[in-house]
């Protein structure tokens, strides 16, 4: 039915007291996910209330695990306390962790993946710098607008927040569902990335087709392409956004940038075609691309 | 963002990194009294003029000379290249203009190499780069003869360990255990840089060993994480406005992500990926029309009506601008926020160019009610690629 989040996904939210988490916090709610906790360091034992739920508020995020059974977390602290607040999520064993926090210095996130590497896969970290992970009427974490998305059969993975909603709109738009919509985000260094959740697409029974969206910079989409040639047999259509950037320049995402010649649209185009992908000629047609190759 | 190399190197000096002896000079009077004081700390008239621009290749546009003669020859030659306009190959045609100089002293040369610090994205470690080949650009060294970089990846848990300097120092046929020494002491100082420094990006070229058997950082070349500023208050006396576009300038004190580009269509779009991919689009149906986007401007999610008008009004400023097209995808950002700033900067500014509007998500109805109400020749577009066939045509191509 979907990857990673669903039905019976226990959420909580780091940062659940700040503007931004209280106000996606709520939004989750009404969208159905159960946020079951929040964490802010110093409020625990008050409670946030949002549509007649009260969410109870803890200092720790192992005490929220342990009161709750929380098996998600969703992180919104600012930058300077982002990086603390993944670890102390990792610390408490949950096994997925989705940070939309953007602006987190690469150092940080350097250290991050060290002990992300050490964990072996028992916990899987999505962003920072992401929209989050939605399973249409079934569970949304992260700050997607939840009322464009459709349940059905495509999955949906990007690099960028707004991008996403554009796919998921066209899909919706043409009547077809999705079956889980992930944003890795847009720093150069994360947590999951295009092969990650490939591979959950290819082995989940209820996805029918990918649509990836890709940009300059970095070389996520040369893995992925060499991911899809050699492991996928579900289509798979492709945008990279970027083939009018200036090299050099960083576009808007810190890890949106063409360096020493590297990272360009051109040789990710290439490099997906050539593994069997098909690339939509303009951002309107990433639906409709995935439409072309599902009929045949 | 980007420092100068003197910044760069003053950095280098407080974390034990060697670099020769040098000032910097903001006018010919400063150059003239650095060369008479290197003279008497080093007893050697040779000192070297040194452009500090932004961008690399300096040597090759003109903007380092060495003076052999002292204060005087120094003085002559700062007056050449203070106020230049420097070419290089990073600078584009037009150059930039040279408002700063870095007085260094003269070295006895054995011996160029190269060294490099960057973030792996794809290992996601630290990559150190090292070649024999220094003084030369390392993306040609990169393409033609790969063999001669030698690479260590630093594993954050532990740092920058002896053996790795080691591995490079042999690789660089760097022998003799005093020349060692100093060697793996100047790497595990740079890797200190790098991640206390929040570098993005560190390299020295030419890294030099001289007659004397000296490791010396001749150049120094910094990028820093914007990321970081946070814990940097001391970055703010780092940045040269000088260098940067202005008009950049004034989007990043207002919150904005803004590149200023060649073209005609001014563009403002939530999001970096679509603000990325609205360009394409408009190059896509725009090209063989001379129609291409002036700007990649991303208002971001969270951006308040104030923000958006500000937006607005930098496009509706710029002369090159001869259409806009906004391309909004409403998700935490609410249309009507959009099209309320949109309005506000349109009404004080006066709307003189073709604006094509396509808006979705959040708020939708409201937001075009607002747009339709306001009285403004906005043409509305129902998807991107109907959005940008429309700003094409309005500038003068066929649909």
């Amino acid at each position: 039915m979907s990857v990673l989040v669903g039905k019976d996904t226990r959420l909580l939210v780091q940062g659940i007291t700040g503007s931004a988490g209280g106000f996606h916090a709520k939004q989750m709610i009404e969208y159905g996910t159960q946020v079951v906790a929040g964490v802010t360091p110093g409020r625990g034992g008050e409670k946030f209330e949002a549509n007649k739920t009260a969410v109870p508020v803890f200092d720790t995020v192992a005490q929220a695990v342990k009161e709750t059974g929380a098996n998600a977390s969703c992180i919104f602290v600012p930058p300077p306390g982002a990086a603390d607040a993944i670890l102390e999520a990792f610390d408490a064993g949950l096994p997925l962790v989705v940070c939309i926090t953007e602006g987190i210095p690469v150092a940080d996130m350097l250290q991050v993946r060290r002990v992300l590497e050490g964990l072996k896969g028992k916990t899987r970290l999505i962003g920072p710098n992401c929209p989050g992970i939605i399973t249409p009427g079934g569970c949304k974490i992260g700050i997607m607008p939840g009322h464009i998305h459709k349940a059905g059969h495509i999955g949906v993975v990007s690099r960028s927040g707004t991008l996403t909603y554009e796919a998921v709109g066209q899909l919706s738009a043409l009547g077809i569902g999705q079956s889980t919509c992930i944003g890795i985000g847009g720093d150069p260094v994360g947590g999951m990335d295009f092969v990650d959740v490939l591979e959950l697409f290819q082995a989940d029974a209820d996805t029918h087709g990918v649509i990836l969206i890709g940009e300059i910079g970095g070389g996520a989409e040369e893995r992925a392409a060499r991911f899809i040639k050699e492991k996928m047999n579900k289509p798979v259509a492709a945008f990279i956004a970027g083939t009018t950037a200036p090299p050099g320049k960083r576009m808007g995402h810190a890890g949106a940038i063409i360096a020493g010649g590297k990272g360009t649209a051109a040789e990710k185009i290439r490099a997906l075609e050539a593994a069997g992908a098909r690339v939509a000629p303009t951002p309107s047609d990433m639906a409709s691309t995935l439409a072309g190759m599902m009929k045949h | 963002m980007k420092i100068h190399e003197y910044q760069a190197k003053q950095i280098f000096a407080r974390y034990g990194v060697p670099i020769p002896r040098g000032y910097p000079a903001f006018t010919v009077d400063d150059a003239e009294g650095a060369a008479k004081k290197l003279g008497q700390e080093t007893g050697s008239p040779v000192v070297v003029v040194k452009a500090q621009i932004h961008a690399g290749g300096r040597g090759k546009g003109g903007g380092v000379k060495v003076a052999k003669g002292g204060a005087a020859e120094a003085r002559e030659l700062a007056q050449k290249i203070l106020g230049m306009q420097l070419v290089t190959h990073q600078t584009g045609p037009q150059g930039q203009k040279v408002r700063r100089l870095y007085i260094e002293q003269g070295l006895d040369i054995a011996r160029e190499l190269y060294l490099g610090a960057v973030v792996d994205r794809d290992r996601r470690r630290i990559a150190f780069m090292a070649s024999t080949e220094g003084g030369v650009e390392i993306e040609k060294v990169a393409a033609e003869t790969p063999e001669k970089i030698l690479t260590v990846h630093v594993d954050p848990a532990v740092g920058f360990a002896p053996y790795q300097a080691r591995e490079l120092a042999f690789g660089l046929g760097i022998g003799g255990k005093e020349t060692l020494g100093k060697f793996v002491k100047l790497m595990r100082a740079l890797y200190d840089v790098v991640v206390k420094e929040d570098c993005s990006l560190c390299e020295i070229n030419p890294l030099v060993v001289t007659k004397g058997n000296d490791i010396v950082a001749l150049d120094a070349k910094m990028n820093l994480d914007d990321n970081a500023e946070f814990r940097h208050p001391e970055w703010h006396d780092l940045e040269d406005k000088d260098e940067e576009d202005p008009v950049e300038l004034e989007a990043k004190a207002a919150g904005l992500n803004y590149v200023s580009l060649d073209g005609n269509v001014g563009c403002l779009v939530n999001g970096a990926g679509l603000a990325m991919a609205t360009m394409d689009i408009i190059k896509h149906f725009g090209a063989g029309h001379g129609v291409a986007p002036a700007n990649f401007l991303d208002v971001g999610g969270g951006a308040n009506q104030e923000q958006v008008t500000k937006a607005f009004k930098m496009i509706l400023k710029s002369p090159k601008v001869k259409a806009i097209f906004v391309n909004i995808f409403g998700g935490i950002m609410k249309c009507d926020v959009i099209a309320n700033g949109v309005v506000a900067a349109a009404r004080e500014l006066g709307l003189k160019v073709p604006l094509v509007v396509r808006l979705e998500g959040t708020n939708v109805e409201l937001g075009r009610k607002i747009l339709n109400e306001s009285g403004l020749a906005i043409q509305a577009a129902g998807t991107m690629a109907d959005g940008a066939q429309k700003v094409v045509a309005a500038i003068g191509g066929a649909r």
